[in-house]
């Protein structure tokens, strides 16, 4: 009998923290909201199933406890309850894969009007590159990078000069401007999140992964590293400023070049005459200057 | 479900020494087939060494196998404590430091489920109970048995090593995922993980060895009329869990050799280009997604080889306790079969964000969500079996009505996680690391609380205290609720998991409450395992001796000759099998159970179901 009562103060207990959870999401700042409403949606359904069938176990333990004189029933399948189950809950279960599956498809198709932003960690930091001008971000290779090229841009590569470079950890972005990340790693797996945006996606040496959202609400946030990636995994945070379009112009229009840099590099090389170690990009600018 | 009550004409009457109590009586009625094999024989030990140390005995192994497995889960617990020291009170034990912190992260996981889940269920339950369950005299090959447990002592006494090496233990999280597994930046990279990949590997040996036991004593020593449709669901749990695991580990191995490889001799299995503290190692072409797959098509299986031996025992408990049939028992069968032979298609669900191909997402998420339906069944049929029953509510039962709780919970919070853009926002957040304790640490733990207290008067022939054993239960249960349901909801705050510390970010912050009361919660949930310590001793020493079959069970476990069983398990004569382990209360019978060596003869006026 306590058991029963105990059990059931469990269940009851459940519900009431849900409600009344102080611990809940942060607000929403980008568009995929349709994440929280599967959640929310997986949260009734699933919640209830959890529910009943505790219920429906708490009344058993109060119904048939143990009594000398009572003899359990002997039937040991019942062919017609156990088929309507199997398909009640397929049923359910589809219903709940279905929102899943079409937000799914959202989220792997970026739109077309998104911009590229190259997001690049380490261990244990993060910086960024904007397209420039041009539209289109520059290739690039890990070896490549060294002090004089802190992205690795492939220096053939037309496409790289006029990228915007932001050796900072914060990054600005347009508000209600879809954006598509395009995540790479220099050594060890990383992952790019604001909790606020709700996405995220491992960033995988060797490769580039991406994916996308729109945030939708202009403020600040803070990025934090969601794959263990060593001993500083707990500190490799960053952040993302949102802002209106004519803010995040102005923020753009201050932001260095690629080639400013060379430019800069350049002109420190003619006066002082460094020789460099890595001489990748001296090459280059020697032939330049041919 | 028994014998057919017809008259077979086509045998002849072979069966007499089955029927030497009711000779009188049509003998047709108990037919069983003869057996084909002629019985094996025993290798019986007889100094201290052979009887108790490099033993035969599969009793004594799975009790071995248990020790050794409790032993790890006792680290594993205690550095449970020791995380939740840091989580809860940061900075208030000054010696836990970021790399140690890690370092406790990737060895609880790794001891929880594989030294402790893994070998406990499998080693422990299995070489115990199979032999009995099934009828059978001892394991198939009781020497290769022997060497399984040892070789599974050699793989723990080399991760404990690992505790004492320059560097300490490996810290990469207990996926190992390379690169940063082998690299400086991750405590233990040196000597640590070395260990690591070669105790794995030896496990992985030692375990085959055990695992060619389980399944072929199951398939060729069964006792005459034991069919496969009458073996009890936890001998069907542990069988299935056993195929799972002979073609899983065989993945897990691979990756420890390759990895090892890149370690030693710098191959570049899974080591891409890399640039660190500015050099550019000499690694170049590797995939550390390769590595992510073979690892998770090991460990999803690996959470089912934890699982249906729960499964198994718990629906076996629930029966007994219940004094009711098992609802469904060939839907149930096939629900584990069928579980098992899922779970080799969705093991990227654990990789939805992990930058391989998305649109895997789409066939993985359908795949992960069809395995809910039966899953489902099972538990309906759990509650089914309860319902109409005549339920003992004693601790066996406690723990098994907490499993049915925890594991509801956790598995509905794995549709969540299986529905790939759920997961997206709830991946690597504390919600992951509420939804697998629940489900594959709490609920198991629980199958394996009631087991020991339905076995232990089965092993040493005493009963454990009622009273010890359900304030055990209550702590237990109550304890380990309020851990990981609250932990639930730091996952939708968006708190990433495997933080040492979480600083001072303003949605965090909130959370330092909660995370307080975790740890003391968690601190009262290890400290209630003494309580269970201490029943053990007590009973050993001044617990009454149990009556045999004191929970009147029917299968062939509680039928040996003696209580406990001696090495040989049946004495003169196998049992001979007539029926399913189910049939409680049965309409007409004298008891409310009648074992599955009893012959139709003896209950000619039960209305029992044919099989």
């Amino acid at each position: 009998m306590h058991a029963g009562i105990i059990f059931f103060l469990v269940i009851l207990g459940s519900i009431l923290f849900h409600i009344f959870t102080p611990w809940y999401w942060t607000d929403i700042a980008s568009n995929w909201k349709g994440m929280d409403d599967t959640i929310t949606l997986t949260f009734w359904v699933g919640g209830g199933v959890f529910v009943a069938v505790c219920l429906f176990m708490i009344y058993c333990v109060f119904k048939y406890s143990y009594k000398e004189d009572r003899k359990a029933e002997y039937k040991p399948e019942d062919k017609k309850l156990e088929k309507i189950l199997t398909v009640a809950t397929t049923l359910g279960v589809a219903a709940l894969l279905a929102p899943g599956l079409i937000i799914w498809n959202q989220y792997v198709n970026v739109p077309k009007n998104s911009i590229e932003i190259d997001v690049m960690a380490w261990q244990w930091g993060w910086q960024y590159r904007l397209p420039g001008n041009d539209g289109k971000l520059g290739t690039t290779k890990v070896v490549n990078i060294n002090d004089d090229n802190p992205f690795g841009i492939n220096l053939d590569d037309p496409y790289g000069r006029d990228d915007v470079m932001v050796q900072s950890d914060i990054i600005n972005l347009e508000n209600n401007r879809p954006v598509k990340i395009l995540l790479r790693s220099v050594d060890v797996l990383h992952n790019w999140y604001v909790p606020q945006f709700r996405a995220k996606m491992d960033a995988v040496p060797g490769v580039v992964t991406y994916y996308w959202f729109e945030p939708n609400k202009v403020g600040e946030y803070e990025v934090l590293c969601a794959e263990y990636c060593g001993v500083g995994h707990y500190a490799m945070r960053g952040g993302v400023e949102v802002q209106d379009p004519n803010s995040y112009q102005e923020w753009l229009g201050e932001q260095e070049t690629f080639s400013d840099l060379l430019a800069k590099q350049n002109k420190e090389i003619e006066t002082k005459k460094v020789a460099k170690n890595n001489s990748n990009i001296e090459k280059v600018i020697y032939k330049e200057e041919k | 479900m028994s014998d057919e009550y017809e008259n077979k004409s086509g045998y002849q009457a072979q069966s007499s020494e089955a029927l030497t109590g009711s000779a009188g009586s049509a003998p047709d009625m108990d037919y069983v087939r003869p057996a084909e094999l002629p019985e094996q024989d025993l290798y019986h030990g007889h100094t201290f060494l052979t009887k108790w140390v490099f033993c035969q005995d599969a009793k004594v192994i799975g009790v071995q196998y248990f020790l050794t497995a409790v032993f790890t889960g006792i680290v594993g617990l205690i550095l449970s404590w020791l995380m939740r020291l840091q989580l809860g009170f940061p900075g208030l034990a000054g010696f836990i430091t970021a790399e140690h912190y890690y370092q406790f992260v990737t060895m609880h996981g790794m001891i929880m489920v594989v030294y402790f889940l893994t070998a406990l269920f499998l080693g422990g339950f299995g070489n115990y109970l199979i032999p009995l369950m099934v009828g059978a005299r001892d394991m198939v090959f009781p020497y290769v048995n022997m060497l399984s447990f040892w070789m599974f002592f050699v793989a723990v006494a080399i991760l404990m090593a690992s505790f004492f090496v320059p560097g300490g233990p490996t810290g990469a999280g207990w996926t190992l995922y390379p690169p940063q597994t082998i690299l400086e930046g991750t405590p233990g990279s040196g000597m640590g993980i070395l260990l690591m990949l070669i105790s794995l590997a030896l496990f992985v040996i030692g375990f085959t060895m055990g695992g060619l036991n389980y399944m072929i004593t199951v398939l060729q020593a069964r006792t005459r009329g034991m069919t496969l449709m009458r073996m009890p669901l936890t001998v069907w749990g542990i069988f299935t869990a056993t195929v799972l695991a002979m073609l899983a580990f065989p993945a897990l191995l691979v990756s420890a050799i390759m990895m090892t490889l890149d370690k030693v001799i710098g191959t570049s299995f899974f080591m891409p280009t890399i640039l660190k503290a500015g050099e550019v190692l000499e690694y170049g072409g590797g995939s550390p997604i390769l590595f992510q797959h073979l690892f998770w098509f090991f460990g999803h299986p690996e959470v089912y080889i934890v699982a249906l031996p729960a499964f198994g025992i718990v629906s076996d408990l629930i029966s007994v306790h219940a004094r009711k049939n098992i609802f469904g028992y060939r839907m149930m069968v096939w629900a584990i079969v069928g579980i098992g032979a899922l779970s080799f298609f969705v093991w990227a669900h654990h990789m939805y964000v992990s930058g391989m191909n998305p649109w895997f997402g789409f066939f993985f998420a359908t795949t992960t969500l069809i395995i809910a339906v039966p899953t489902a069944m099972k538990v309906y049929n759990w509650i089914l079996t309860l319902w109409r029953g005549n339920i003992r509510i004693n601790t066996v039962m406690l723990w098994c009505l907490g499993f049915i709780v925890t594991f509801v919970n956790g598995g509905i919070t794995g549709i969540f996680l299986g529905n790939v853009s759920v997961d997206v926002p709830l991946s690597d957040t504390y919600f992951v690391v509420a939804h697998f304790h629940m489900v594959m640490g709490i609920a198991p733990v629980m199958v394996i609380m009631g087991a020991v207290y339905h076995w232990f008067p089965l092993i040493t022939g005493r009963l454990l205290n009622e009273t010890l054993g359900k304030w055990h239960f209550w702590a237990t249960f109550l304890g380990a609720y309020s851990i990981y349901f609250p932990m639930h909801y730091l996952g939708f705050i968006g708190v990433p998991r495997r933080y040492y510390e979480m600083y001072d970010s303003p949605y965090m912050t909130s959370a330092v409450g909660m995370n307080e009361f975790i740890s003391l919660a968690a601190f009262l949930v290890g400290a209630a395992q003494f309580i269970l310590i201490f029943n053990i001793i007590k009973t050993l020493k001044t617990g009454k001796p149990a009556p045999k079959n004191p929970w009147k069970a029917n299968s062939l476990e509680w039928h040996t000759s003696t209580q406990p069983p001696e090495h040989g398990n049946f004495g003169e004569r196998l049992p001979v099998v007539h029926r399913w382990p189910y049939d409680f209360s049965v309409p007409g019978a004298k008891d409310d159970f009648i074992p599955q060596t009893t012959p139709p003869s003896e209950v000619v006026h039960t209305k029992v179901e044919k099989t």
